[in-house]
């Protein structure tokens, strides 16, 4: 058996305003556009995916916070109504979605191995989180592919930044080992926003984009800086400055789905391709993605 | 309209969101007597003459200003993040409507940003579910849970208390107002034998004891004003603020006139479980000035930083 391996890792935040504005049949929410730079962004990484020759998308989510250890889907189909708990209504999306059961197996086994609290979640009745839905959505429109969903520890809050990424580097490890002995092509993603301030008040029609404009323009200038720094190759720099950025922008990377996502494709010193940035609702947001592989990457944008 | 044109809130419960006393009451001894106490809070419902529980849950965290749940039947199967494998929680509760439309308005009369939620589906809260499933099993009386917003500090979370106090005098509704919060809430980042379970560690324990002793003594006003220093102490930093004493004080009356009764408290995976009662009595404890301002309208941020820009 072949070797497998990561052939693509993306950032890919996952504002359910983003679904919300394409009207996709499964959303039952209607909406007159909006967010276009993000959205055509997405299309054209769902297009690049389209071409590369995977088996399963895996997704590290901070939307399925667990205390008590890595958690990960274990049953291999979900139905059900996802329901945004924050911006309900935006977002009632209908999924039907696979899980690659054995592949998350092999993970939660290799995490463990490593010393890491794993628990496999098999109660039928389980929401699958809003993130890891709109993620997937937005990546594979066509739900096409298997997925495995990775919860995300609270690290940060309960112990440190500095412990979420040796943690989250750990798990990283661990997942890029069971994905190679699985012989599987995977393609990673990391589901959240860069900075992450939230206006907390909503325009009447919420994709009134004459409304939307980050946060402040510290919030912009910090986004700046690690958008440079992926584009310049730096992920092991991402990582060192990490605990800073989270902290003054309140970023989601707090959930360690990049710091996840970089550790298991071994800190890439190639350069991310950036697929469009741009504010929702006040937050931050970039859709990147780092391809290994010397002959497919493109400077995008 | 009452008589003083004031609420009537027949009794307060602090109670906690984690789903053992619900699921799996015979997992431990601990377990059991919060289920116990539950049972009793229930019995103690029945008894009462409320025409609503009021549920003000730490584990629904809203952004665009405060939330609340107006879905006439809120119907599900709820399952918890961490806690799947204890079983799912199909639910049905029956919403008071009205009074969450009201409660609306009256938010946004005190400056407040708020909204109804009405969809089918909507996720309700572990602790919500928790608590309105032990308390109020057959939905004999209508209830209404309001979020907690992750960015509010302590005058909106008054302010909000202060907007329940008005609907209920509006409506003429007997209340029992109910806070969904553990006290210490560091959980054990590893499972445990239910058997096993005991909190955290001792700091947790001796601060939830003394807690439980201002509770015991019905001073809820100096609870409340102790609040940053409960969040400080035993409190993971997961929102900005311990918010629950603030919230039940100024729902229930800032001041410290309060019969309390603590029917338990046990560990639940490492937290501080308690399940407390209030009621409104007369004889207060202590008689002092408070440091911290009391506040009738929200006005939003203060924009201190902008003020002290230069031209
Ligand atoms: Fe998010």
């Amino acid at each position: 058996m072949a070797k497998g391996q990561i052939v693509a890792g993306c950032l890919a935040p996952h504002p359910p305003h983003l679904v919300y504005a394409d009207n996709p049949p499964q959303n039952e929410a209607y909406s007159e556009g909006g967010w276009e730079t993000l959205r055509w962004g997405y299309q054209r990484l769902a297009r690049k995916l389209k071409n590369i020759d995977y088996d399963a998308i895996v997704i590290f989510t901070p939307h399925w916070q667990t205390y008590i250890g890595t958690h990960f889907l274990g049953l291999p189909e979900f139905k059900s109504k996802s329901v945004d708990p924050v911006f309900p209504n935006l977002f009632r999306y209908n999924y039907d979605l696979q899980v690659d059961v054995e592949l998350s197996e092999a993970m939660r086994d290799a995490a463990s191995q490593e010393g890491i609290i794993t628990k496999m979640m098999t109660n039928p009745d389980f929401r699958v989180d809003y993130g890891t839905i709109t993620s997937c959505h937005l990546l594979n429109p066509e739900w096409d592919k298997p997925i495995v969903t990775i919860s995300s520890n609270r690290n940060t809050h309960y112990y440190s930044p500095e412990v979420m990424i040796e943690q989250a580097t750990a798990l990283g490890r661990a997942c890029a080992k069971a994905i190679e002995e699985s012989g599987k092509r995977v393609v990673l993603v990391a589901s959240h926003s860069l900075s992450h301030r939230h206006f907390v008040e909503e325009a009447p029609l919420p994709e009134d984009m004459s409304k939307e404009h980050i946060y402040n323009h510290s919030q912009y200038v910090w986004d700046m800086k690690i958008v440079e720094m992926m584009r310049d190759g730096k992920s092991r720099e991402v990582i060192d400055i990490m605990p800073e950025f989270t902290e003054q922008t309140i970023a989601e990377t707090e959930g360690g789905g990049l710091i996840w996502m970089l550790g298991a494709m071994g800190f890439p010193d190639f350069p991310a391709e950036i697929y469009g940035y741009q504010s929702v609702i006040g937050t931050g947001n970039v859709i990147a993605c780092w391809d290994p592989n010397d002959d497919t990457r493109e400077y995008v944008l | 309209m009452s008589e003083t044109n004031e609420p009537e809130i027949l009794f307060g419960i602090y109670c906690p969101p984690h789903p053992q006393p619900l699921l799996s009451p015979e997992a431990s001894e601990g377990y059991s007597k919060l289920r116990a106490a539950y049972d009793e809070c229930r019995k103690r419902i029945e008894e009462s003459e409320a025409d609503i529980i009021l549920v003000y849950s730490t584990t629904w965290p809203s952004i665009i200003g405060h939330q609340i749940q107006a879905l006439e039947k809120a119907i599900w199967t709820h399952v918890d993040d961490d806690f799947h494998y204890l079983g799912s929680m199909p639910y049905e509760f029956h919403m008071d409507t009205e009074f969450a439309h009201s409660m609306k308005e009256n938010c946004e009369k005190r400056g407040l940003e708020a909204r109804t939620v009405e969809y089918e589906g909507f996720p309700i809260d572990t602790g919500s579910v928790v608590a309105l499933q032990l308390l109020n099993p057959d939905n004999r009386i209508p209830s209404c849970i309001l979020s907690s917003n992750m960015y509010s500090n302590r005058s909106e979370t008054i302010v909000l208390g202060k907007a329940v106090r008005d609907t209920l005098a509006q409506q003429n509704k007997k209340a029992v107002v109910v806070v969904v919060s553990s006290l210490s809430n560091r959980m054990f980042t590893e499972h445990i034998d239910p058997k096993e379970d005991r909190i955290h560690s001792q700091k947790d324990d001796d601060w939830n004891r003394k807690i439980l002793e201002f509770f015991d003594d019905g001073r809820l006003e100096d609870l409340s004003q102790l609040s940053r220093d409960i969040h400080g102490q035993i409190r993971v930093q997961k929102v900005v603020a311990y918010k629950p004493a603030w919230w039940l004080a100024a729902t229930m009356g800032q001041h410290n006139n309060y019969d309390g009764e603590v029917l338990a408290y046990e560990a639940l995976h490492g937290s501080g479980g308690a399940v407390i009662t209030l009621t409104p009595s007369t004889g207060s404890v202590g008689d002092k000035e408070f440091d911290e301002d009391d506040v009738e309208f929200y006005r939003g941020d203060r924009n201190v930083l902008d003020k002290g820009m230069l031209e």
